[in-house]
């Protein structure tokens, strides 16, 4: 990684050039920085504070970061969907003093700095500013109860990032969630640009938009990739490296996207806003190979009652809270939360600890039902949730998209439970099946889970 | 499709899915000897709720359950038919 405290450094490093980073409705120049600002003259007036960092558009949030990391103690990334009551609460928790904000809304606070962010970059003054090691705050993905905030900062972030050469970066995610962050850090930390979505753009009209530009590398969820593939539109980039993650990448998405895109590198990586970046897999298969367990490194695994278990540098320093629980545990591992199973050398991840249907007293984890249906030729994406049933407590029931939809009816739905029951378990083939045109995506980029 | 048709029809439909082998469904045929299991019974319930829109099972206490293939039958059909 470069010698850089700051991402100002970071740019200068790479080399501003004609590098930018663009939106539907923004076009950044990096080089601009140097002279100028998203908060003109009155840059300054955050020096030092702890900021809540909450606009729509994501030229104007990467903007603010540029122009508050090593000026500002603290930055708080609000993603989307992060609403004015979870803003209320976490500005507690960062002892927010300051915010920035979009001229047309702005949360419902009142703090000592109350500033706009405002794209084109104005002229700011010529200063000196400290370069503090400013905390980034980011929210967690999960959606349900009060935020849980993670502080990393500029090097925790960066762990994982390695000097490039050329690299022409798009991504489906946003750049305040850890996914997107580390595209963001990617493409500062490098020589080319950053294409990024503007809010509630679709994904065709984003991938239509991509293809006026020759970006070489981009990254999203599996949800986003299925959605991509199936949108028609996936032609119209050549990328020649494309990376899921955020979510568990199936053999059915990665063969959607390596018949999609055969000249490019494939690869998923296995990150969490708490663990940070863990590793990547490039060999085009699900899962990591099991002799990672265990093995000696900066970044080292273990699994404690199938659970994966990670001690990193690239982890959070620790999570915001009087009452947050312990990020670490005594050995200095994190919990993931997420289930493995061993097979064939292989860990397969089986899904989240915590989202297991029960039938009858046998465990089932969607993820594990979905990735079998995914593999169906027929399917390009399946949502697996809990029937409730008086007689077994509930049963696995699956709503699906088809590669075909005009194919749907009992007899298809026959044929694919008739599929899952040979790969899978009688328990965990799914009781019924219904047809849908889509799934639904929360705004982190991942399939949303029903209830 | 009478109700007795609908059920001994998805009681079959459900063998066949989960590679069970029925013995004659006569309406003495105590369910415990009818060869299937609990995640049989399960998506029978719910494939005879989709079929018919009810449900007795939830609203019935586990003493009521029917115990044959006669009283399942039996479970399904309108009160005062």
């Amino acid at each position: 990684m470069p010698e850089a405290t700051t991402l100002a450094g970071l740019i200068a490093h790479g080399g501003a050039g004609a590098r930018e980073i663009s939106t539907r409705d923004h076009r950044l120049s990096l080089g601009d920085f140097a002279t100028r600002s998203s908060f003109g003259v009155s840059r300054r007036r955050f020096a030092g504070r702890s900021v809540i960092l909450a606009v729509g558009d994501m030229a104007k949030a990467a903007a603010a970061l540029i122009d508050l990391d090593g000026l500002a103690r603290r930055v708080l990334l609000c993603p989307p969907g992060f609403d004015t009551d979870k803003i209320a609460i976490a500005a507690a928790l960062v002892e927010a003093d300051a915010l920035a904000h979009d001229d047309e809304a702005a949360p419902p606070l009142s703090l000592d700095v109350m500033m706009p962010v405002r794209l084109p970059l104005a002229p700011r003054e010529e200063d000196e500013a400290p370069r503090l090691a400013t905390e980034w705050v980011l929210p967690t993905s999960g959606t349900s109860g009060p935020p849980k905030l993670a502080v990393h900062t500029l090097q925790t972030l960066v762990g994982a990032i390695t000097p490039a050469p050329l690299q022409q970066w798009a991504t489906f995610y946003d750049i305040r969630r850890y996914g997107g962050l580390q595209i963001f850090l990617r493409a500062l930390s490098g020589q080319g640009s950053l294409r990024l979505a503007s809010p509630e753009e679709p994904i065709e009209s984003f991938l239509d938009r991509l293809g006026d530009f020759a970006i070489t590398h981009i990254s999203g969820t599996p949800t986003h990739w299925r959605k991509a593939l199936l949108s028609g539109a996936a032609g119209r980039i050549r990328p020649q490296y494309a990376r899921l993650s955020g979510e568990i990448a199936d053999e059915g998405v990665l063969r959607g996207l390596a018949a999609a895109y055969p000249q490019a590198r494939i690869e998923h990586a296995y990150a969490s806003t708490e663990a940070g970046v863990v590793f990547t897999v490039g060999d085009g298969r699900a899962g990591f190979p099991a002799d990672w367990l265990e093995r000696p490194g900066a970044v080292e695994m273990k699994l404690v009652d199938g659970a994966l278990r990670v001690r990193s540098p690239r982890r959070a320093l620790r999570l915001l809270g009087a009452d947050a629980p312990a990020l670490v545990d005594a050995e200095g591992f994190v919990d993931t939360g997420d289930m493995i199973d061993l097979r064939d050398g292989r860990c397969h991840f089986m899904g989240r600890r915590n989202g297991v249907i029960n039938v009858g007293g046998a465990k089932v984890h969607p993820e594990e039902v979905e990735a079998a249906l995914n593999s169906l030729a027929m399917v390009r994406a399946a949502r697996v949730f809990a029937k409730p049933s008086p007689i077994t407590g509930a049963l696995v029931a699956a709503e699906v998209v088809l590669n075909d939809p005009s194919s749907a009816g009992r007899g298809l739905e026959a044929e694919i439970i008739a599929a899952a029951r040979r790969r899978l378990p009688a328990h965990m083939a799914p009781a019924r099946i219904r047809f849908v045109a889509d799934l639904p995506m929360t705004e982190a980029g991942k399939l949303k889970r029903h209830g | 499709m009478s109700i007795r048709d609908l059920v001994l029809q998805e009681i079959r439909n459900v063998a066949v899915e989960q590679d069970k082998t029925l013995p004659p469904l006569a309406d003495e045929l105590p369910l415990l000897e009818s060869g299937l299991d609990s995640l049989c019974f399960a998506i029978l319930v719910s494939r005879l709720e989709d079929a018919t829109g009810r449900d007795p099972f939830s609203s019935a206490k586990a003493s009521e359950f029917p115990r044959t293939v006669g009283e399942l039958i039996a479970f399904y059909e309108p009160i005062h038919a």
